[in-house]
């Protein structure tokens, strides 16, 4: 029974991306995943391919791809794949890669990436391993990531420094344990990866043009297809972006005793530095704000360049997701709050009298630059 | 001698235990400043089985024992004693004696009431002048072809003013002395009832406590609850039960504030460490738990007997008194470790505080649960 | 008909949860739970219980001990449980869990009129995989991230949640769905619940039960033959200790922004 063709590796080659898209329009973290699969072909000295799939004239769409390292893209177009469904994406995805055997296949970890990628691991009697957050293919780099981020003794242990199989980092345990995850029997290797964790490259206009499109045979029926999308709907309101935020001011249960004036203040700021508003799991939990606000765990992960926990006490899964942005100050009535243990910068104190004093000290340092 | 609780009885505090943390702890501060009934939680504990849990299936209830009432209310009472109160009554008062000491037709048509019906039901022995002394009530019920006329009235009576349901004492025949009373079963419908005063009281502030007035109230003659003569009797036995609800309430509120203080002394720091490591501290602490432990055991133990069928009247006293005491004595040292803190309304204790002294005086007084044990021991 | 709801007993990591000297996770200081997005999903199965008389089953693999979870959910007012455990399951990956699920499942037996239900994501794993493997296993159709249910028939239309908005998509039964929390509130058990728990039916499914299920690959089950193994674990390590500031007033501001200014960060 595991005459699977997944157990034959030496046939497998080739880093693959599974690219995205809705109404037409690429995902960003298509261009993350390609940028990050750039460098594990470079390593494994193969090529990374995106592939995508969408409606007629998404082939248009394809080169851009190019231009953050993809060498070439497999292109399906298929009215019946313009808007994503289960069963249409997974039969053309697992017999193109039955057929083309890539090693590697990336998944951005969207909703639809959660739930496309675990059907085709089954069809494809591989392993996936579920929201990586770093991925590493030479053992040197990886131990080096491992002195950086844990306490493990790295030195201390055996290595098989030839070993190149994808070595698949996430969290697990609600962020209170890492795990790396290896597929050593099957291929291909399948693993999908939070938006927002890997960086994009620059984008390069000589790589876009050189890219390569190519388009693989399918066959897809309705016979195919069991469920039907009857309707797409977009969130009335604009919705947040969290993950491209280089500033986020965020706020927690600190607010409660003045939830639209707390609101109001870490809009403020947030505007005096270009950013967004996000909000900790009570504060979507109570209702302040929408979901699409949730940074932590279950909520978004966001690294950006500044991130500020107004009256947010700093439990483990709202670290999950904000930790490694790269400067945190933290704003809390409570001196012994987790979040100071993470924050760059702390001020015990009352955010509602520090917030608008904050906002006008930067609007006052911006202007003596 | 088997100290553990059956796999039943275990699920039931589990469940109590995150109902109470979900539902009524949010809520507990907010019903005791505003004085409100938590009538939200009182529909859900009657969708869950809670409210009436003792009656039997046939008649709408779960069939469960009374160490299973006991759980629950002690589980309620760890956050919201008022909440604890309004089912102790309840189940204890109300139900327990139409179940014990009504006929089949009283009990087809009130059980399923005070059940899937949804209705609260209440108990009216005290009078302004009949409290320990129960015999001196002055109530009556004067018989008029086919039903009774009640003139009189009733004080403290806690779900008075929202219970549909009143298991009524009153004098049918003032010749007779005790022999005299009767009970019966008055429906706030009757022509004739009226709620009186809401009680301001001291705390206690979710569990609706009213005067109870009967102005020639119209009661059916089949409403009236076991034989002419016997209401006494049927107060007596009644409150021996009610009892067990009382003690569990006040385990629950002494169980509340330990926990509590635990947790702040945990974490309060002064003279360079957590006060929780101060011998003083956890010498208090010991005693809080000796006694905790001892009222469980003394409140599971009478509430088993009464499930057994055998005479508790003696150990539900003594669970009562002791618990009681045990919840005043707990709860002001409690609000001692907080310090200044304990004294205001961001902590719940002075709330506790508040909350223990009526399980000191209600259901029969320390005073009365005194003559309850002394008069069982063949003195 | 009747709806398979798969559950999963969890480590509550949402709580406290110790970290041991040697990096290792204290497994023994979080409590045992059901897994979240699991009760959501028990519950839209008893919602359905409620309006159409159907029967449901809780499902789950685990060590003996998750019979007491299943008993809590038969509490709350499922019909019958059934204990998927047996050593040779241990350790499984998602890939092997689903596996012998859908062993389990397809063993209890799917009609045409059942639904089979699951979480979206176990909060220990959070990998949200082994809902749709098993229901590619089973070869039914799919619909995950549920936010709302409604059966009409043999078709059911799902609220199905993206992360800027939703779609409505709509499946003939057979089919899996896996639930999010915005799905409902799940209840609490009744105390008629836990009397009559422990008379219902709960039937353990072990190694030889399933062993020669079709869907059973005896390479690919258990901790040997999972697709995927643990390379390594480790719990992260705490941020470098930052710099708390002097004071909360105007001067504590100027004084922060002035850093920030300094380090070129705005």
């Amino acid at each position: 029974m595991s005459n699977f063709n997944s157990a034959d590796i030496a046939a497998f080659k080739d880093v693959w991306v599974f690219c995205e898209q809705r109404e037409g329009k690429l995902m960003p973290t298509d261009f993350e995943l390609i940028s990050k699969g750039r460098d594990l072909a470079n390593e494994l000295g193969v090529k990374v391919c995106g592939l995508l799939l969408g409606g007629k004239g998404i082939e248009n769409a394809a080169k851009e791809l190019g231009g953050y390292g993809a060498d070439k893209v497999y292109v399906c177009e298929d009215e019946k794949l313009a808007v994503y469904n289960t069963d249409a994406y997974a039969k053309v995805i697992c017999d193109v890669i039955e057929d083309l055997k890539p090693e590697a296949f990336l998944i951005g970890a969207t909703n639809i990436g959660r739930d496309l990628a675990p059907r085709c691991a089954a069809r494809l009697h591989t392993g996936l391993c579920a929201d990586c957050t770093h991925l590493d293919i030479d053992v040197a780099n990886y131990i080096q990531f491992l002195r950086e981020s844990s306490t493990l003794d790295v030195d201390g242990q055996k290595w098989d420094m030839e070993d190149r199989n994808l070595k698949m980092t996430r969290p697990a345990f609600g962020g209170h344990l890492m795990a790396t995850i290896i597929c050593p029997r099957f291929r291909p290797c399948m693993a999908t990866v939070r938006p927002g964790v890997m960086k994009k490259n620059a984008f390069d206009q000589a790589k876009a043009d050189a890219c390569v499109i190519e388009k693989p045979a399918f066959t897809l029926s309705d016979a195919d297809i069991h469920t039907e999308v009857t309707e797409v709907v977009k969130a009335a309101k604009k919705l947040v972006d969290l993950i491209g935020a280089d500033f986020i001011v965020s706020v927690g249960r600190g607010i409660s005793k003045d939830v639209e004036g707390g609101i109001k203040l870490a809009e403020e700021l947030a505007a005096e530095l270009g950013g967004v508003v996000g909000g900790s799991r009570a504060t979507i939990d109570s209702g302040w704000l929408s979901a699409d606000h949730q940074v932590g765990q279950t909520g978004k992960t966001v690294h950006p360049k500044v991130y500020i926990a107004l009256g947010i006490s700093g439990a483990i899964q709202h670290k999950a997701g904000m930790q490694d942005s790269e400067c945190i100050i933290a704003v809390n009535k409570n001196d012994t709050a987790p979040i100071f243990e993470i924050a760059d910068y702390g001020i015990c104190g009352d955010l509602f009298k520090v917030t608008p004093m904050l906002t006008e000290a930067i609007r006052a340092a911006k202007a003596a630059k | 001698m088997d100290f553990n609780l059956s796999r039943e009885h275990q699920l039931i505090r589990k469940m109590m235990a995150e109902f109470t943390e979900n539902e009524v702890k949010p809520i507990a501060a907010e019903t005791d400043l505003n004085s409100e009934y938590p009538r939200e939680n009182i529909e859900k504990l009657f969708d869950l089985g809670v409210m009436g849990m003792c009656v039997p299936k046939e008649y709408g209830g779960t069939g469960a024992d009374p160490l299973a009432s006991a759980i629950c209310i002690e589980e309620l009472s760890r956050q919201c004693a008022s909440t604890g109160d309004i089912v102790a009554t309840h189940n204890g008062l109300c139900c327990d004696p139409i179940l014990t000491h009504g006929t089949e037709e009283q009990k087809k048509k009130y059980l399923p009431m005070l059940t899937t019906g949804h209705k609260v039901g209440a108990f009216a022995l005290t009078e302004p002048n009949a409290g320990s002394d129960a015999s001196k009530g002055q109530t009556e019920a004067k018989l008029e072809g086919d039903h009774y006329v009640m003139n009189g009235s009733k004080i403290f009576i806690t779900n008075g003013y929202v219970a549909d349901v009143f298991v009524v004492f009153a004098m049918t025949d003032k010749t007779k002395g005790t022999k005299g009373i009767s009970a019966f079963i008055v429906e706030s419908s009757f022509p004739g009832f009226s709620v009186g005063k809401h009680e301001v009281k001291m705390g206690l502030h979710g569990s609706p406590t009213a005067e109870i007035v009967f102005t020639d109230c119209i009661v059916p003659k089949e409403n009236m609850l076991g034989r002419e003569g016997k209401g006494f009797s049927i107060a007596m036995q009644t409150l021996d039960g009610g009892r067990i609800g009382i003690a569990a309430q006040a385990l629950g509120i002494a169980e509340g504030a330990l926990a509590e203080a635990k947790e702040y002394t945990k974490g309060r720091v002064q003279f360079g460490k957590p006060i929780s490591k101060f011998q003083n501290t956890q010498f208090t602490f010991a005693d809080m738990e000796l006694g905790c432990e001892a009222g469980r055991l003394l409140t599971y133990q009478a509430a088993v007997l009464k499930g057994q069928g055998v005479r508790y009247t003696k150990e539900a006293a003594m669970a009562k008194l002791f618990c009681s005491e045990h919840a005043m004595k707990t709860t002001t040292k409690a609000l001692q470790m907080f310090g200044g803190y304990g004294y205001t309304k961001d902590y719940p204790m002075e709330r506790m505080m508040r909350d223990a002294k009526i399980t000191e005086i209600y259901e029969g007084t320390s005073e009365v649960q005194r003559i309850v044990i002394s008069a069982n021991m063949g003195l | 008909m009747k709806i398979i709801v798969c559950v999963k007993q969890v480590p509550d990591t949402s709580g406290k949860v110790a970290v041991n000297p040697d990096g290792t996770l204290n497994r023994a200081s979080m409590q045992t739970i059901t897994n979240p997005d699991d009760m959501n999903a028990v519950e839209a199965a008893l919602k359905m219980k409620d309006a159409t008389g159907c029967k449901v089953i809780v499902v789950t693999m685990g060590p003996p001990p998750a019979a007491g979870m299943l008993r809590e959910l038969m509490a709350m007012g499922a019909d019958e449980g059934v204990l998927v455990s047996a050593r040779e399951f241990g350790g499984s990956d998602t890939y092997a869990t689903s596996q012998i699920l859908a062993a389990a499942i397809d063993t209890i037996g799917v009609e045409k009129d059942d639904i089979v239900m699951c979480g979206r994501q176990a909060i220990d794993g959070d990998t949200a995989q082994v809902g749709p493997q098993i229901a590619e296993k089973l070869g039914l159709p799919q619909v995950t991230y549920a936010a709302d249910i409604q059966k009409d028939g043999s078709t059911v239309t799902v609220k199905r949640m993206l992360e800027d908005g939703y779609m409505t998509i709509k499946a003939q039964t057979p089919c899996l769905l896996t639930c999010i929390k915005e799905l409902n509130n799940p209840r609490y058990m009744s105390i008629g619940g836990i009397y009559a728990t422990y008379n219902k039916p709960l039937e353990t499914f072990d190694y030889e039960k399933l062993k020669d299920h079709r869907l059973i690959d005896a390479t690919t089950i258990g901790l040997k033959g999972s697709p995927t193994n643990i390379f390594k674990s480790f719990t992260p390590p705490q941020k470098g200790a930052g710099m708390m500031l002097e004071g909360a007033d105007k001067a504590t501001c100027e004084q922060l922004a002035g850093i920030l200014a300094k380090k070129h960060i705005i």
